[in-house]
């Protein structure tokens, strides 16, 4: 009798603190913004409930034009990601020696650990018109005047890239890590060729860690703020570059409220979307360790 | 021989040689934002005009250092404030959330588990607007209801601190998790038989064992708490962190030599930060 009244009071104890912190940061504040899209002003401090917010979005084409060249550069930085990533991880899990492999792993998170304001002031750095690229081409005689190679989509895609390939790599190593080489060994003792062992062992056994990396660096990419706009400069019509101008700068926090909810539906369905057409769990995925 | 290496050697080269341009890739900004600190020059470009520290100790304008910026060093006293009392707090929800989620069997905890994860796949902007939106509509219902002005609750460091608390106690969360889940029960069972109380095997044994993951906890917590940008930049107010203050600079003064010096401040802090971390991880382990 006294161990389970013991252990009931110890789980209320621990549950206290996790429901207060989900619930007042997490859960309610989300319904906040729901319940804010859903107030139409008609003067001020007089609303009325309704959906007119979500349709001003939908007539607005640069509204939801933003809301998809975010989408779409989101899916290209994905797929950049996975391509630039993948050699990269599986250099490091299956070729890298073992003394080797934990200094390259290592390399390779120390820009995780600098501040994406600094990622950007670098790349500002090397690409505006008076950068080191513009310099130096002009020391070697290349281009006669400076160039500017900041403020185009090229140049946002790269550098949102840049920021998100590290979470590409690390699920990708932390899978193909425990693949055994004998599988390999196996695929072209068997007459595989380089691409078919590729594609029918080595892929499906990173599978997870695909999985994995792809949800996380789209989610990133989506929800990024200073590298389009610091890079993309004033025109780089980006999802949360609205949602910071209508609450900071135009202070209508009704339409800022309907922005967010649309970005969270936006990217809770591309996540959904992608777990369930591989079969995995969010559980997993996320928090692997 | 290594079978999951190519075999030619050409093509092993080629290899070799997409490592190095990636790794070249990743350290080029990192390396231009912190070499332009050194350059005396008045602004962040070529030429190099020699070696200089002005940028961190100078007090002749225009060639003001980083330690004699009022501005910039309350950026970096509001950082650190901020850093170590959301560290501190998500480090202590975290073990209670370990405890809760590796110890303890409750109805429904496969959602609550879900629940706990979610902070981390919510955009950060988006986490920010909410936290502002509902601390304002308390804040404003407490006005109208009572009369009473919850400034707290206004934007400022004590929103900037609950809004990267939101998310850091998932990551302090799971890394405490992680090491809980190493720890063998039976040492527990043994200290409980020689007649030690649930406190006192807490306190000699448990926590203990836990100490180096929620130390690890408390400098990853920090240091993300530390540069995070998006959540921090809806819920500041007029006393701005570091990040928000170097932001601020380089949008409307634009960029100085002296911003580069932040940067390589900053980055040498974090390295030595993760070091530590790394380096009390090892020993423990080893013990």
């Amino acid at each position: 009798m006294l161990r389970t009244d013991t252990g009931r009071l110890s789980l209320i104890l621990l549950f206290t603190p996790f429901a207060l912190w989900i619930l007042l940061l997490i859960v309610l504040p989300q319904i906040g913004i729901g319940y804010l899209s859903l107030q139409v002003k008609l003067a001020p401090r007089v609303y009325e409930f309704g959906l007119a917010n979500y349709f001003e979005f939908l007539n607005e084409p640069i509204y939801w034009n933003t809301l998809l060249r975010t989408a779409w550069i989101s899916v290209l930085v994905t797929v950049l990601a996975l391509l630039v990533g993948f050699p990269v991880a599986y250099y490091i899990a299956k070729i890298a020696r073992k003394r080797s492999r934990a200094a390259l792993f290592l390399l390779c998170l120390i820009p995780l650990w600098v501040s994406d304001l600094v990622r950007a002031f670098g790349w500002i750095l090397l690409l505006r018109e008076t950068g080191v690229f513009s310099s130096l081409l002009q020391g070697a005689g290349l281009i006669g005047e400076p160039v500017e190679l900041l403020y185009n989509d090229v140049t946002v895609v790269m550098g949102l890239v840049y920021t998100v390939v590290l979470f590409m790599i690390v699920p990708l190593v932390s899978t193909m890590d425990g693949m055994d080489n004998a599988l390999i060994e196996a695929g072209y003792n068997l007459g595989g060729s380089r691409f078919t062992v590729l594609r029918r062992i080595v892929i499906p056994y990173a599978m997870p860690g695909i999985v994995a990396g792809c949800i996380i660096v789209f989610m990133l990419c989506a929800g990024s703020y200073l590298t389009p706009v610091l890079l993309g400069g004033k025109n780089s019509m980006w999802f949360t570059e609205q949602i910071y101008q209508q609450f900071i700068t135009r202070y209508n926090w009704e339409a800022g409220a309907t922005f967010g909810c649309v970005l969270l539906a936006f990217t809770s369905l591309a996540v959904w979307l992608g777990l369930k057409l591989t079969g995995q769990n969010l559980a997993s995925t996320v928090a692997k360790d | 021989m290594n079978v999951a290496a190519p075999n030619s050697g050409f093509l092993r080269g080629v290899y070799g040689g997409y490592m190095l341009l990636f790794f070249l890739y990743l350290a080029a900004p990192l390396i231009v934002a912190g070499v332009f600190a050194f350059n005396d020059s008045n602004f962040p470009a070529l030429p190099w005009n020699g070696f200089t520290l002005k940028w961190f100790f100078g007090t002749e304008s225009p060639k003001i250092g980083m330690f004699h910026d009022s501005r910039l060093l309350r950026g970096i006293g509001n950082s650190l404030y901020i850093g170590v009392i959301v560290s501190a707090m998500a480090v202590a929800v975290g073990t209670c959330n370990a405890f809760l989620f590796e110890r303890k069997q409750f109805p429904f905890k496969g959602f609550f588990y879900i629940l706990m994860i979610v902070p981390l796949v919510i955009p950060g902007v988006i986490l920010g607007i909410s936290i502002l939106v509902f601390a304002s509509m308390i804040a404003n219902g407490a006005d109208d209801a009572i009369g009473i002005e919850l400034g707290m609750l206004r934007p400022g460091i004590p929103l900037v601190i609950l809004g990267q608390f939101s998310f850091l106690t998932t990551i302090t969360s799971l890394v405490i998790a992680a090491r809980l889940r190493k720890f063998d029960t039976t040492l527990e069972d043994a200290a409980l038989n020689l007649g030690a109380t649930r406190f006192r095997v807490l306190s000699t044994i448990t926590l203990p064992f836990l100490a180096p993951a929620m130390f690890s906890a408390f400098v990853v917590a920090f240091l993300v708490s530390f540069e995070n940008f998006n959540t921090t930049l809806m819920l500041v107010g007029p006393d701005a962190p570091l990040t928000i203050t170097m932001y601020d600079r380089m949008v409307k003064v634009g960029s100085t030599p002296v911003l580069n010096a932040v940067s390589f401040f900053l980055m040498v802090g974090s390295g030595v930060l993760a070091l530590l971390s790394v380096l009390v991880n090892r020993r423990k382990t080893e013990e």
